[in-house]
């Protein structure tokens, strides 16, 4: 069994090291058997134009709220063990971490699988919004792929 | 009371980041809508066209939602976590 740990979904804006998070979920279970992570980060190009900056904005509370809650049913829906998500908020310049999945279970095929759909889920549910930088001004960005 | 808060593009354009609205003890998300419009009609349409979403307490809620005095109610863009 896994054991949920207060720091498994977290929202800041400081950044965040990769092998850290997979070090901290490999100590959930000795069952754990492979790991799949999702590590997006702030790129150059969006739609054409060069950006020069990157800000994340999210609604406190109702953000870490839905990212408990698609933690909580990674678990249940994939038979995965445990999951982390972190995602980083305020000014990220390019090439920054910006977003952390960590999922780990017994076996490959469904940490993949809940790595993907909760990536997809995130985006979806969770209200965080970003901001890009642009030589033309500023933009809130409204759809994302 | 009834706290309304602005988010990302809302934000700018409402030009401040919350409100608050007194409505009684008990009313619906729609009728706080046509009290936003009084003084943000452009947010009003948003919300009635379904343009932006809208939270009570921290879940999202429909417009014939009832909402009560001291709910806090947020005006959600669409979101683009992640990247």
């Amino acid at each position: 069994m896994s054991t949920a740990l207060e720091s498994n979904v977290r929202i800041q804006q400081e950044n965040f090291v990769v092998t850290d998070e997979i070090e901290a979920i490999k100590k959930v279970s000795r069952n754990i058997g492979g790991i799949t992570t999702f590590l997006g980060t702030g790129r150059e190009l969006s739609k054409g134009e060069n950006i020069s900056k990157l800000d994340f904005e999210h609604y406190p509370k109702m953000a870490e709220k839905k990212l408990e809650e698609i933690r909580i049913q990674a678990i249940k829906d994939y038979g995965i063990i445990e999951m982390i998500i972190v995602h980083r908020i305020g000014e990220i310049d390019i090439g920054e971490n910006i977003v952390l999945i960590v999922a780990a279970g017994e076996h490959r095929k469904e940490t993949f699988k809940a790595c993907e759909w909760a990536i997809a889920e995130l985006k979806r549910t969770t209200p965080i919004w970003k901001r890009e930088t642009t030589s033309t001004g500023e933009v809130w960005v409204q759809d994302t792929p | 009371m009834i706290t309304v808060k602005y988010f990302a593009s809302l934000r700018s354009i409402a030009g401040k980041e919350e409100d608050q609205f007194n409505m009684g003890s008990e009313t619906t998300l729609i009728n706080l809508t046509h009290e936003i419009s009084k003084t943000a009609p452009i947010i009003g349409e948003m919300i009635l066209g379904k343009k932006v979403m809208v939270s009570v307490n921290l879940d999202v809620a429909s417009l014939e939602s009832i909402i009560r005095d001291g709910d806090e109610i947020a005006l959600l863009p669409p979101f683009s976590g992640g990247i």
